[in-house]
C-alpha cells in the first residue's frame, strides 16, 4: 500500500509516439556495432522488434500479449543457445541481452518502463566495449550515450519538447559530469581484475605467433599490419639488423611443423651477459598466448613472468590484456656453454623418414670432414649462391617439404630458410633449434618508439657449438640482406599485399599514420590501460613521493567534494531572484491604473483574458489596452519580439489615460 | 563518488539539515523554499540505476575496460548532475497561499496555492499534494507564477485549515526526488452535508409575531462583510474596500419579498440527532435559494435575519457549519 502510494506520487504517463520513436532510435544506434556480432536470425528479429514498436506507437496498436512474450523469451534463450552452445559465455550474454532489450521494448508502456529501457541501453552501451575500445568507437558510443540522456530527459518532460533543445541540454548536463568523470577516471581506486572468471581472448581474431611453426604460418602473418607491440628505448634504439625480438623456441620437428616443447623447459639458463644493457619498455598488444617479447638476450625476467632454460621469457598467464614491462636485454652474451646433453640430444633429432635428398646432401658435408661452424657457413654459401629467392608467395610444397624447397623451387620465406637449414645442420650433426619472434620494427618519429608489427615476425636458428654455446644464424639474410636492414617490404617491392606503412615511397601517408599511431599510443596507455600500478606511479609523480592507497582515496574525496562544490554553485546561481524584467513592471503599473479603475487583474490571468476582460469593462480605452497587452505578451512568451517593443510599451503605458 | 546513493549522504549532509521545526507546524503566508528546507533521495529509478552503474564497474574491472569506466563515471557524474539539478528545481520557489472555496461535506475543497518564480529558470514538473489530494504536476515558467489547484475531499463540517502542502519533484532526470513542505495560512468552512432527501419546506410563519408576509424595505443597506465566491459583483463595496483594505460586499436586508420561512434547529426532531438535524437545515437552505424563497436561520444562541441572496446563502450556511464549534 505504501509503496504504491509513493509511487503515485510520482507521475507515470503513458508514453507518446515521438518518446517511444526516439528511444527506439537511440537504441538501434547503440545496437549497430553488435550487428556484424551476432546471427542474422538476431539481427532480424531485433530490427523487427524496434519497427513493429514504433508502428505499433505511431497506429495506436494494442501491446503483444505477455503470453506471447513469454512465449518468444523462451525461444529466443533456445536460439541464443542454438547459436552459441553456451547460454552463459560473454557472447552469448550479450546476445541475451540483445533479445531481452528487444522484448522489454515490446512491453514498453509508460514512463517507468522507459526508464528501464534506458538503463539497460546504457549497459549495452559497456558491452560494445568487450568488442573495440577504439577512438572512433569510443566516439561513436559517447554519441549515443548523448542520445540515450537525451531519451531520459524526455521521459520527465510533458507536453512535446524539442528534439535539440533535448539535445542540448543533455550535451549540457553530460559536460557537467565530465569533470565528475574525470576526477573518478584519475582516482577511483583501481582493482586489478578479473574478478570473476578469466575472461577471453580480448579483442577477438586475434593474430600472432603461435607456437608451431609449418610452411606458410609466418608468411600469413606477413599481411597482417596489425601491432604486436611497441618499445620504447631508455636510449638510442639499436640499428635495425640487429633487432631480434626472441619468441617461442621450437625444438621438435616431425617431417613438417616445428613445435615447442609442450611444457616449458624450465631451469636457470647459463648465460654469461656483456655490451651495453639495451633497456626496453615494451607494450604488448594481446594475444592470448604466454610468452613476452624481448631482444637477444633478456638479462632477467619482468615482475609476474620468468625465463625458461632456452631464454624465453613466459608470463605466469597468457597475455589477454595489453601490457606493459620492462625488460633489460644484452647484445653481446654467451648462452649455454655446458649446455644439459640431453637438451643437445633433443637439437639433433630428425624423423627418419622425410626428406631423404636434404639428409643426403648433410651426410656428403659431413663426411667432408668440416667443423661445425665450416658447415654452417657451408649451408649459408649454399643459400647466398645457388638460386635461391625471397618471396612471400612461394608454391605450395608436398610431401617432403624441405627437398621440394631446398631442390625444386627454391622460393621461400623466412620459415622456409629457417626450417630447412635448422634440417640440415640436425642431418649434419650439430645441434640446432629454431627461434620465432620478430625481426625490426619502424621506428615511429613523431612518438620516439619502435612499432613492430606482425609483419615483422620471422623466424631464424640457434646452432650449438662447442665451447661456444648457442649462436644465432639467420639463413634468410643469407638471401635477402634487405630484409633484415630495411624490413619485409623493402625485400619484396611491388608486393601489394605488405601493408601500406611499409610501402617507402608514400611519405605524406607514413607521416600520417606514424601520427595515428602515436595518437593510439597515448590512447592506450591513458585510457585503456590505465591500470592499478601505472594510477600509483602517475599519483606518486604528482606528489613527489609515495602515496598509499589511503592517500588516494583522500584525494578522490577531496576532489569530488571541490567538484560537486563548483558544481552546486553553478547550478544555484540561475535560482536566484532575476532583477524584474523591465516589461513585467510596466505591466504591473498597467494592472495597477486599471484596478483603480474598477478592473483588477487576478494574479493568475494571462495579458490576453486580461485583455477581453478589461476592454469589455472599459469599451473606450480598448484598443489601447489590446495593444498594451500584445505587446507585453510578445516580450514575455513569444520569441519574435521586435527591438523597439519595450519602448512602445512603456509609451503606451505612459499615455494611458483612463480618466 | 561512484554511486549515486554516495552522493545521496552526501546530499542530505550538504543540503538539508534537520528541518526547522517551526516550519512544520506554524502557518505562514509566505514560504520560500531554501536550500535548508528542501530535502533529497534517490528515487527508485536513481537506485537502479546505481545498481546498473555498480554492475558496470565490476564489468570494467572485470574484462578491464578502460572506456568502461569511462562510461560508469561519466554516468555517475551525470546522476550527481541530476541531482544538483533536481534539488535547483525548488530551490528558490515561493509558496503562498490563494484562496479557497467554501464546501459540503462529502464533496471536496478545492485549495489553491500559488507558486512564484522570480528566477530567470523554468522550473519543469513541479509536483503539489496535499493529504487526501491527487498530485499535481506542473511547470512555473521563469519569472512567472501559478495557481495550482489541489481538491481535498472532506467528511465533518466546521472550519479547516489547509493540511500542509509538499512540494516535490523529480525533475529533470527522475533519479532523484527533491521535496519540501510549506504550511499556509490558509482556512475555508465545510458547510454540512446536505440531506439526500429532505422532507419539503416547512410552511411560513414559523413563530407567531414574525409577521408572516414581512415586507421589509426593498434592499435596504444593512452593513458590509466579508467578500465571499459567489457574491455579485454589483454588490461590492468598492469604497468601504478601499478604506478597509479588502473585499467586501455590501448587506441588505429585505430583498425579493414575498413570503419567508424560518428553518429553526429546534423545530427539526430532536430523535434525528444534531448533526443530520444541521444536514436538514442545509439541505432546506439549498432548496430555499433554488425556490427563491426569503429564508431565516434560527439556531441556539444565533439568529439569521430573514434574508435570501448568495451572501445570505453563504452567512447562514456558514453559521450552521460552525454551529456548537469553538
Amino acid at each position: 500500500m505504501a509503496s504504491a502510494k509513493r509511487a503515485g506520487r510520482d507521475r507515470v504517463v503513458t508514453l507518446s509516439p515521438d518518446r517511444i520513436t526516439g528511444l527506439t532510435a537511440s537504441l538501434s544506434l547503440v545496437l549497430a556495432p553488435h550487428a556484424v556480432r551476432i546471427p542474422l536470425w538476431m539481427v532480424i528479429l531485433a530490427a523487427a522488434a524496434m519497427i513493429l514498436r514504433t508502428w505499433i506507437a505511431w497506429r495506436g496498436q494494442r501491446l503483444p500479449r505477455t503470453w506471447m512474450l513469454a512465449v518468444l523469451t523462451l525461444f529466443a534463450a533456445l536460439g541464443t543457445w542454438m547459436s552459441y552452445g553456451v547460454i552463459f559465455g560473454r557472447d552469448a550474454a550479450v546476445a541475451l541481452l540483445i533479445l531481452m532489450l528487444c522484448l522489454k521494448l515490446m512491453e514498453m508502456r509508460d514512463t517507468r518502463d522507459a526508464m528501464v529501457l534506458v538503463f539497460l541501453a546504457y549497459f549495452t552501451v559497456i558491452t560494445n566495449f568487450l568488442y573495440s575500445q577504439s577512438i572512433p568507437m569510443g566516439a561513436y558510443l559517447l554519441g549515443c550515450v548523448w542520445a540515450i540522456t537525451a531519451n531520459l530527459l524526455a521521459i520527465q518532460r510533458a507536453g512535446q519538447p524539442r528534439v535539440t533543445g533535448l539535445l542540448r541540454e543533455s550535451a549540457l548536463l553530460l559536460a557537467q559530469a565530465a569533470p565528475l568523470m574525470l576526477v573518478l577516471f584519475l582516482l577511483f581506486p583501481r582493482v586489478q581484475g578479473p574478478l570473476w572468471a578469466l575472461p577471453q581472448a580480448g579483442a577477438g581474431g586475434l593474430s600472432g605467433l603461435s607456437d608451431a611453426m609449418s610452411p606458410g604460418s609466418l608468411s600469413s602473418l606477413s599481411l597482417s599490419d596489425a601491432v604486436a607491440f611497441r618499445v620504447e628505448f631508455g636510449a638510442t634504439p639499436p640499428k635495425a639488423d640487429t633487432l631480434y625480438w626472441r619468441g617461442p623456441v621450437l625444438w621438435d620437428f616431425d617431417g613438417r611443423t616445428w613445435r615447442a616443447p609442450g611444457t616449458d623447459l624450465v631451469g636457470q639458463a647459463e648465460l654469461e651477459i656483456g655490451g651495453t644493457p639495451i633497456r626496453q619498455t615494451i607494450t604488448l598488444e594481446a594475444h592470448d598466448m604466454r610468452w613476452l617479447f624481448a631482444l637477444d638476450m633478456p638479462g632477467g625476467a619482468p615482475t609476474s613472468s620468468y625465463l625458461t632454460l632456452d631464454l624465453q621469457l613466459r608470463a605466469a598467464r597468457p597475455v589477454r590484456e595489453r601490457m606493459r614491462y620492462e625488460v633489460t636485454s644484452f647484445p653481446s652474451y654467451r648462452l649455454g656453454r655446458y649446455e644439459v646433453p640431453g637438451l643437445l640430444e633433443r637439437a639433433l633429432q630428425l624423423p627418419a623418414s622425410f626428406n631423404p635428398r636434404s639428409r643426403q646432401l648433410a651426410e656428403t658435408w659431413r663426411q667432408e670432414g668440416l667443423t661445425p661452424e665450416q658447415l654452417v657457413q657451408r649451408a649459408l654459401t649454399m643459400f647466398r649462391e645457388q638460386p635461391f629467392v625471397y618471396t612471400l608467395t612461394p608454391p605450395a610444397a608436398a610431401g617432403h617439404a624441405v627437398d621440394d624447397f631446398l631442390f625444386v623451387t627454391r622460393r621461400g620465406f623466412c620459415e622456409h630458410y629457417a626450417a630447412a637449414f635448422a634440417f640440415l645442420m640436425r642431418a649434419a650433426g650439430v645441434p640446432t633449434r629454431v627461434v620465432t619472434g620478430y625481426q625490426g620494427g619502424t621506428l615511429n618519429p613523431v612518438g620516439k618508439y619502435l612499432i613492430v608489427r606482425q609483419s615483422d615476425a620471422h623466424a631464424w636458428a640457434e646452432v650449438w657449438f662447442e665451447g661456444r654455446g648457442w649462436i644465432r644464424v639467420d639463413p634468410t639474410a643469407a638471401v635477402s640482406p634487405l630484409r633484415i636492414e630495411r624490413g619485409a617490404a623493402a625485400a619484396l617491392p611491388g608486393v601489394g599485399a605488405v601493408p601500406l606503412l611499409g610501402q617507402v615511397d608514400n611519405d605524406w601517408i607514413k607521416d600520417l599514420r606514424f601520427a595515428m599511431d602515436m595518437v593510439a599510443n597515448g590512447w592506450n596507455q591513458w585510457v585503456l590501460d590505465y591500470s592499478p600500478e601505472r594510477q600509483m606511479n602517475m599519483m606518486s609523480r604528482f606528489a613527489g613521493g609515495h602515496v598509499s592507497w589511503r592517500g588516494i582515496s583522500t584525494a578522490l574525496v577531496a576532489a569530488t567534494g571541490i567538484v560537486v562544490a563548483i558544481l552546486a554553485l553553478i547550478a544555484l546561481r540561475h535560482t536566484r531572484s532575476a532583477p524584474a524584467d523591465p516589461a513585467w513592471l510596466l505591466w504591473q503599473a498597467f494592472s495597477q491604473k486599471l484596478a483603480k479603475h474598477g478592473v483588477a487583474r487576478a494574479s493568475n490571468e494571462g495579458p490576453r483574458a486580461f485583455a477581453i476582460r478589461a476592454s469589455a469593462a472599459l469599451p473606450r480605452h480598448a484598443t489601447s489596452i489590446r495593444a498594451i497587452a500584445a505587446l507585453y505578451a510578445r516580450l514575455r512568451y513569444e520569441e519574435g519580439s521586435r527591438p523597439d517593443d519595450l519602448s512602445n510599451l512603456k509609451r503606451a503605458v505612459r499615455e494611458l489615460r483612463l480618466d | 563518488m561512484p554511486f549515486p546513493e554516495v552522493a545521496t549522504l552526501r546530499a542530505r549532509a550538504l543540503f538539508t539539515r534537520s528541518p526547522r521545526t517551526a516550519s512544520r507546524s506554524t502557518p505562514h503566508t509566505r514560504v520560500t523554499l531554501t536550500r535548508r528546507s528542501i530535502y533529497i533521495v534517490p528515487t527508485r529509478a536513481g537506485l537502479a540505476l546505481g545498481a546498473t552503474l555498480a554492475l558496470m564497474l565490476a564489468g570494467s574491472i572485470n574484462y578491464n575496460l578502460g572506456l568502461g569506466y569511462v562510461l560508469t563515471f561519466l554516468l555517475a557524474g551525470l546522476g550527481v548532475v541530476g541531482m544538483l539539478h533536481t534539488w535547483r528545481n525548488l530551490a528558490g520557489l515561493e509558496v503562498t497561499p490563494g484562496r479557497a472555496s467554501p464546501a459540503f461535506a462529502g464533496g471536496q475543497i478545492t485549495w489553491r496555492i500559488r507558486i512564484a518564480n522570480s528566477s530567470t529558470l523554468t522550473r519543469g514538473s513541479v509536483g503539489l499534494w496535499m493529504e487526501g489530494a491527487t498530485p499535481l504536476h506542473l511547470d512555473v515558467p521563469a519569472r512567472d507564477e501559478v495557481v495550482a489547484t489541489l481538491d481535498v475531499p472532506v467528511s465533518a463540517r466546521g472550519r479547516v485549515r489547509a493540511a500542509r502542502v509538499r512540494i516535490a519533484t523529480i525533475y529533470p532526470l527522475g533519479l532523484f526526488r527533491a521535496w519540501s513542505y510549506a504550511v499556509l495560512d490558509m482556512n475555508t468552512v465545510v458547510y454540512p452535508k446536505p440531506e439526500a432527501s429532505p422532507p419539503p419546506l416547512p410552511a411560513s410563519p414559523g413563530r407567531p409575531g414574525n409577521g408572516g408576509r414581512t415586507r421589509i424595505g426593498e434592499d435596504e443597506f444593512s452593513g458590509v462583510r466579508d467578500y465571499q465566491p459567489g457574491d455579485a459583483p454589483a454588490r461590492i463595496a468598492w469604497k468601504a474596500m478601499a478604506r478597509a483594505d479588502a473585499v467586501l460586499t455590501k448587506q441588505f436586508s429585505g430583498g425579493e419579498g414575498g413570503a419567508t420561512i424560518h428553518l429553526d434547529l429546534a423545530a427539526v426532531p430532536h430523535e434525528l440527532g444534531l448533526e443530520r438535524a444541521l444536514s436538514r437545515l442545509t439541505a432546506w437552505v439549498t432548496a430555499a435559494e433554488e425556490a427563491r424563497v426569503r429564508y431565516a436561520v434560527s439556531l441556539p444562541g444565533r439568529d439569521i435575519p430573514p434574508g435570501i441572496g448568495p451572501a445570505h446563502r453563504s452567512r447562514c450556511l456558514e453559521a450552521l457549519a460552525l454551529h456548537g464549534q469553538r
